[in-house]
């Protein structure tokens, strides 16, 4: 009888090990890098658990003192990403973010950890969703190579902030005081502010990176979770870029070519209209920037 | 019962083991158990565990060491005390309640029947009290303030300094002006040993067993310095270079000595190696001056009138090797100083016929197995042998020493707001023939310690 018992307990112990294995065994790959997700455990424990909690769900410890709130993985919604909107996000851009950190929030950079390191925390936040093991990535967006920056282009892009609308929320200055800004929230309904183009000298408050194609990503993605919609069905690649040029002329403290060209031409951007006019809706929020919105294929 | 058979001192020692273990889990359950109530200066304003800067507590990691030459910042909003709430307050303390038992083979007891014996102290004892007090005036203008007391509670400052970070809008520029810690790739400051003899460095602060000046002008390289520093590093860390200039004091204030300055350079470069973790290898060089003599007033020397500066100097070189958890760092020092800071002859005096520039070697492995955040082991070993000694007819082997230290940190808990460590620690430590006796004889003495290390 007790070694029935005893075989019984094993074959338990074993059906548990092997149903537990799966989540810890995800796939993460960055370059030549393999992530392995019980290393990333181990590091997660140490450098992360405080502010995304042990569940990953953004509850640690320092959560509650902290403004932005620590991401919630469990929910598997992204900012920054390559992937339309709703999609997950590469692990190229999960990599990115935990290097590059978020310098408006409390996530430092974590480009002092090793890259093996970074790839193996990557594995491991994603075993907090089950997501993870249902969906893919998103197709990678293909970034066409940049127009040429001159006053036409700023001016297009000009006329595309005030039809797009992203006066509302950024602001006519892109300083984020639009008439909407004081009532947005993101996706756990805290309040959330649209971002202010004119602060700082640098690019270093850039969530999702500074380069022309990251701005460029960002509004053809959209920030998922926030109430940043994705704008890659709605405008054309070269639009997109005449608004990037646009939106790098409200950086008004950073040396730029765009401010030279908009100096060059006497500080003033000329009236354009807009000939092809985008659909009269302004795109819907990004999948989770509501309160009531479910992620798209989270599972949950 | 069996007990009742076994000899008197056998029970009470049984009984003073019993007690000794539930004293011991009575406060490892109490550590356990109860909520943080204060908070580490950078762990509260950041967020942060302890963990995430601390390989183990107080030794940095990659992460901690990339936000200490950033002059205490990450990078992000929460640098600047602007963005912090009001009730932020920058201060910690530290304190090491501790038992310790310091023994020593061979001491001259003038009550002793042969003039020597071997003598043991041990007891309960308080390690005094660290008041660290850091971090960031402004956006890239960075501070460190720490008012240190003995167990007598008598306060110096073992460190004061203000940082200029990120000059010219580069990591590779960052100047530091007050008393400070050098560039050392082992701080002593934030070491894994606390007891007597495994504390300190030997490798630091050797200088030979007959060196007079040794009590007059002391020098380590572990101890803090006052000058100025300029210090770079890449973004994360891997290269780092610092150059500092001194004033020859060993970090006394009031100019005690005279006008000479010290140079402290040092740079080191890490690399990843696949499956293994972050290598560094690294070097550094210390090259300073002494006063041989002080000019007098009615026979008494005058403070800082220091003359007749003579030179002496350490260098390094090192390597940090990773193996997953295990951590190995090896070292390599060569030493020297002039003869006339060695014999204490004034620079205008005769020094004795033979006598040349003294010199050493040392060498050190320490090895750390970091078993979780909150258990770490650790082992050093660090011999240093006289290479040439001073004074013609010395014994070759005057002074050298081994030392050997084996310590472990135990963390019941790994918060953001506060930090405590069971810190056991053995060492011991072998002199050369330094007791006078004939023939000279070696002393070893030895620490046990047992520390309540906490810092909140």
């Amino acid at each position: 009888m007790t070694k029935i018992v005893n075989r019984a307990m094993w074959l338990s112990l074993s059906l548990s090990l092997f149903c537990a294995l799966p989540a810890l065994a995800q796939e993460t790959r960055v370059g030549n890098l393999t992530g392995h997700a019980e290393v990333g455990k181990k590091l997660y424990q140490r450098s992360c658990i405080g502010c995304h909690g042990p569940y990953g769900d953004g509850n640690g410890e320092n959560a509650q003192w902290i403004d932005p709130k620590p991401r919630d993985f469990m929910a598997a919604t992204f900012k920054c990403r390559s992937t339309p909107t709703g999609t997950l996000p590469t692990d190229q851009d999960l990599y990115n973010s935990i290097t590059r950190g978020f310098t408006n929030s409390n996530m430092p950079h974590w480009d002092s950890l090793t890259k093996q390191n970074r790839v193996d925390l990557i594995a491991y936040i994603k075993t907090f969703s089950d997501r993870w093991k249902t969906d893919k990535a998103g197709d990678v967006l293909k970034i066409p190579a940049e127009t040429p920056i001159n006053i036409d282009s700023i001016a297009h892009g000009a006329a595309l902030f005030q039809k797009l609308e992203c006066w509302k929320c950024h602001g006519q200055q892109g300083r984020g005081d639009g008439p909407s800004a004081s009532t947005l929230t993101d996706s756990k309904d805290n309040p959330i502010r649209p971002y202010n183009f004119a602060a700082g000298t640098d690019d270093s408050r850039f969530k999702c990176g500074s380069k022309n194609e990251d701005i460029y990503k960002i509004f053809m993605t959209g920030v998922d979770g926030t109430p940043m919609p994705a704008f890659g069905d709605v405008i054309q690649p070269n639009d997109a870029w005449d608004l990037v040029h646009y939106l790098r002329t409200l950086q008004i403290s950073r040396h730029s070519k765009e401010n030279e060209v908009l100096r060059a031409a006497g500080g003033k951007i000329p009236k354009v209209e807009i000939k092809d006019p985008p659909p009269a809706a302004a795109p819907a929020a990004t999948p989770d920037a509501q309160p009531d919105a479910k992620p798209q294929g989270t599972g949950k | 019962m069996r007990m009742l058979h076994l000899p008197t001192f056998r029970h009470n020692a049984v009984i003073g083991a019993c007690s000794w273990a539930a004293v011991l889990l009575a406060m490892f359950l109490a550590a356990s158990s109860q909520p943080a109530h204060a908070i580490p200066a950078f762990a509260r304003k950041y967020g942060l565990p302890c963990s995430a800067c601390h390989e183990a507590w107080p030794k940095l990691n990659n992460f901690g060491q990339v936000f200490k030459d950033n002059g205490y910042q990450l990078g992000n909003d929460k640098d600047a005390p602007i963005f912090q709430q009001p009730g932020y307050w920058p201060v910690s303390f530290r304190a090491t309640p501790n038992w310790h038992r310091e023994h020593t083979n061979r001491m001259a007891v003038d009550q002793a029947a042969s003039g020597v014996q071997g003598v043991s102290v041990a007891g309960w004892d308080l390690s005094g009290l660290d008041i660290l007090t850091g971090g960031t005036l402004n956006k890239n203008i960075s501070f460190l303030f720490t008012p240190s007391s003995d167990v007598n509670a008598s306060f110096h400052f073992e460190s004061a300094w203000v940082r200029f970070d990120n000059l010219l809008k580069t990591s590779w520029l960052n100047v530091k002006v007050g008393k400070f810690e050098l560039d050392n790739v082992f701080s002593e400051k934030r070491n894994l040993t606390l007891s007597a003899n495994g504390g300190p460095y030997q490798i630091y602060h050797f200088q030979p067993f007959n060196d007079i000046s040794h009590g007059t002008t002391p020098f380590g390289i572990g101890d803090n310095q006052i000058g100025f520093e300029v210090m770079g590093h890449s973004k994360n860390s891997y290269t780092r270079y610092s150059v500092s200039v001194l004033s020859s004091t060993d970090g006394q204030v009031n100019l005690p000595t005279s006008n000479a300055y010290n140079v402290f350079l040092a740079g080191s470069q890490a690399f990843e190696v696949a499956g293994l973790g972050l290598q560094r290898v690294g070097g550094f060089a210390y090259i300073g001056q002494s006063p041989t003599y002080y000019l007098t007033s009615g026979g008494t020397p005058i403070n800082g009138a220091g003359q007749g500066n003579k030179p002496f100097q350490r260098e390094g070189i090192y390597g940090i090797w990773y193996i997953k958890k295990l951590d190995i760092t090896t070292m390599f020092t060569h030493a020297s100083e002039n003869k006339y800071l060695v014999t204490g002859t004034p620079s205008t005096g005769t020094l004795p016929t033979g006598t040349q520039d003294a010199s050493w070697n040392g060498a050190l492995i320490e090895t750390h197995f970091t078993v979780n955040p909150r258990w770490i082991l650790v082992n050093r070993y660090e011999t240093i042998r006289m290479s040439k000694q001073s004074v013609p007819g010395t014994p070759a082997n005057l002074g050298n020493i081994d030392a050997l230290t084996f310590s472990t940190r135990y963390y019941p808990f790994m918060h953001s707001r506060d930090g405590f460590a069971i810190h056991p620690e053995y060492s011991i430590l072998r002199t050369r023939g330094v007791l006078g006796t004939t023939p000279a004889q070696d002393v070893t003495t030895s620490s046990l310690f047992l520390g309540f290390d906490f810092i909140f």
